[in-house]
């Protein structure tokens, strides 16, 4: 199952590109990085505020969806589709 | 009758018509539709039941009430809740979705191969899902007993009978569909009086904008500045920048909600009821949007109710509210004890600040805000209508899900599985019934005789799902070498560091004076809240874990290989019972 196994570390990759994305909008926007940010401003919202309150919410919705649809993409690339 | 009551009437027992109405077409006639809705449900359907399922009590009356003290702090809570979605997206939902059983535990029975196992993990599951339905309870007897008035026991008992029905007869399909329609319910709830309130303050009718733009009353001002003068004025801690117990602690605390919600299995197994592995992705997408839409507004709702109790109690600097002048809903909540006024000055006028010398309103519930916000704002009375039928939502849909969590570990995993395996198919879906019924008799038991550590132990429900089962279910899914030696044990040194942790600062079952430690912050690891400490504890059961596996041996071949098969979307039938 020599496909099966690329299969697999092709969808931890995208799962790696997707955590590191959650964590960075997240803990470091959100969090560590939210007194530099809240310097700059976003309206009326403070930057790092935002991206706590707000931001890091909207991407989550993102990137839920965004590896939905690479991961339908690379179920046909390997042919691993439900019937 | 006056107006308001006539509206909430009509709202209220108008949505609990619409659940009858559903429990009856949705009726369950197999253990497939009573546990996992036969395995027809739609990505968009799961996604809106998830949202429902997810979306309590908690987080339609209590969330935006603490963010509204806690300011940034209450980052915590949206983040955390929202996140743990991306987890369970990408980490558990697919894959146990591909190897399709009917609840959580049967799961780690299957991958670990232990029936010690398979009791932790029921164990884990009854205890986080009993302490969040005591929650649920409490919801349903303050919405009654305050909007209709009605006795809280009579209230509950009313909840009770509603939730019965529909669990009872449907099962997993009838509580999905009625779910459907309890989002629907609880989002308009919450949205509308949002609307309304942003328009009055800024202009703006969406309130995720509304709270980033200048107030309405042409100062030019912006919203979330103004907020910050008028409580740092009071000696209140700035709002956009109030960090709760510091850095570290947040971050914990985030980490420990994601992980604890993406580890709660009434929120996991509403994954098993959708037909594919591709609309398990999907429906958790699904699932997060309709989650986001009350998520993203709740803090506008927090911030924006904030300055309008702010604001009534001084509307400009120096000329407070006199306490004999004071509005209709000022009245009415202090009648229930949730809010408190002092004089202390002895000049008739209501000073709220931060200094406890000389604050009058000595005590603001917070979760009096989102129940009192339309009042505050003088929105019309079918508003506040509404709000009443969404809190209920909310409270339900939350307690059916769990139910049905509680009722299929025991009929399914300890009944089924343990004790009578060769129990018939009809036999274990009245077993679901009867276990439903007891498992509604005991919330509602609990409801009317909360235990007085009911607050402290939602901490312990997500420490529990977080350092238990999350880390057991990602390493069966991740590690394929993972054996149930390792993983029994990684699961048991989670949850006892973390309750350990809880207790020695919380009391042992809650009980203070048997905390050893205190509940000081001098005291606390890094100076991590207890309620923050489930993240560390699933650090400790993947190490532990690891430990293990690395001096007893890996995972016979044939577990392995079942693994591999989870791991491929290709051959995934329904949900099944062997």
């Amino acid at each position: 199952m020599e496909g099966n196994a690329t299969y697999w570390s092709e969808n931890l990759r995208l799962i790696f590109i997707c955590l590191a994305v959650w964590f960075v909008v997240s803990f470091g926007f959100g969090l560590l990085l939210v007194e530099p940010l809240n310097a700059i401003r976003l309206g009326g919202y403070k930057l790092g505020f935002w991206f706590a309150q707000q931001g890091s919410i909207y991407t989550f919705v993102g990137l839920v969806f965004w590896y939905t649809k690479k991961m339908n993409e690379l179920d046909q690339k390997y042919d691993v589709e439900e019937s | 009758m006056d107006e308001l009551k006539l509206y909430t009437y009509i709202a209220v027992f108008g949505s609990f018509a619409v659940y009858f109405g559903i429990a009856w077409w949705a009726r369950a006639g197999s253990t497939s539709d009573f546990y996992v809705a036969g395995g027809g449900v739609t990505p968009m359907q799961n996604g809106m039941a998830i949202g429902a399922d997810w979306m309590s009590a908690a987080s339609f009356i209590s969330m935006a009430g603490m963010i509204s003290f806690l300011g940034y702090g209450g980052s915590v809570f949206l983040m955390g809740w929202t996140g743990g979605y991306v987890l369970l997206a990408m980490l558990l939902a697919p894959y146990m979705r591909k190897h399709g059983k009917f609840t959580v535990p049967e799961f780690i029975f299957d991958r670990y191969y232990s029936k010690t196992a398979r009791v932790v993990a029921v164990i884990c599951l009854i205890i986080a899902s009993l302490t969040y339905i005591i929650g649920q309870m409490k919801g349903v007897g303050v919405a009654f007993s305050r909007f209709l008035e009605v006795d809280y026991d009579l209230g509950l008992y009313i909840g009770m009978f509603v939730v019965w029905v529909y669990a009872v007869l449907g099962g997993m399909k009838g509580i999905t569909y009625t779910q459907i329609a309890q989002y629907c319910v609880l989002i308009f709830a919450y949205t509308i009086p949002a609307v309304f309130i942003s328009l009055q303050l800024t202009g703006n009718p969406i309130p995720q904008l509304g709270l980033g733009s200048t107030l309405a009353d042409g100062s030019g001002v912006y919203l979330l500045d103004k907020l910050d003068m008028v409580v740092t004025d009071l000696g209140f801690k700035e709002y956009t920048t109030d960090n709760m117990g510091g850095t570290v602690n947040m971050f914990a605390y985030t980490m420990s909600l994601m992980i604890g919600t993406a580890g709660l299995p009434h929120v996991i197994m509403r994954f098993f009821t959708v037909p594919s592995v591709k609309a398990a992705r999907q429906s958790a997408g699904y699932a997060l949007v309709f989650i986001a839409l009350l998520y993203t507004v709740a803090p506008a709702v927090g911030a924006m109710a904030r300055l309008n109790l702010m604001n009534t109690i001084e509307p400009a600097a120096g000329q407070n509210m006199e306490y004999s002048e004071r509005p209709q809903w000022f009245k009415d909540w202090e009648k229930t004890g949730l809010l408190k006024y002092e004089e202390k000055n002895g000049d008739g006028k209501v000073q709220y600040t931060a200094d406890k010398a000389t604050n009058e309103m000595v005590k603001v519930d917070r979760d009096i805000m989102v129940l009192a916000n339309p009042a505050i704002a003088n929105l019309p009375n079918w508003v506040i209508a509404l709000v009443a039928a969404g809190g209920l939502a909310a409270a339900l849909s939350t307690a059916a899900g769990l139910l049905l969590a509680i009722s299929s570990s025991i009929s399914h995993d300890l009944m089924k599985g343990i004790l009578t395996p060769d129990m018939s198919e009809k036999n274990e879906l009245l077993a679901g019934r009867v276990v439903m019924t007891l498992s509604i008799i005991v919330a509602g038991w609990l409801g009317l005789n909360p235990p007085g550590f009911a607050a402290g132990t939602v901490a312990l429900a997500f420490g529990l799902a977080a350092s238990s089962i999350f880390p057991a279910l990602m390493m069966g899914i991740f590690s394929k070498k993972m054996s149930g030696k390792a993983a029994v044990a990684g699961m048991i040194s989670g949850i006892g560091v973390t309750m350990l942790y809880v207790f020695q600062h919380k009391g042992i079952m809650f009980y203070a004076p048997s905390s050893f430690l205190g509940d000081m912050e001098p005291n606390w690891f890094f100076g991590i809240s207890p309620n923050a400490f489930g993240s560390v504890g699933a650090l400790v059961n993947f190490a532990v874990a690891f430990t293990v596996l690395k001096s007893t041996g890996p995972a016979p071949a044939h577990i392995q290989q079942m693994v591999d098969n989870m791991r491929i979307p290709h051959g995934a039938g329904a949900a099944h019972d062997h």
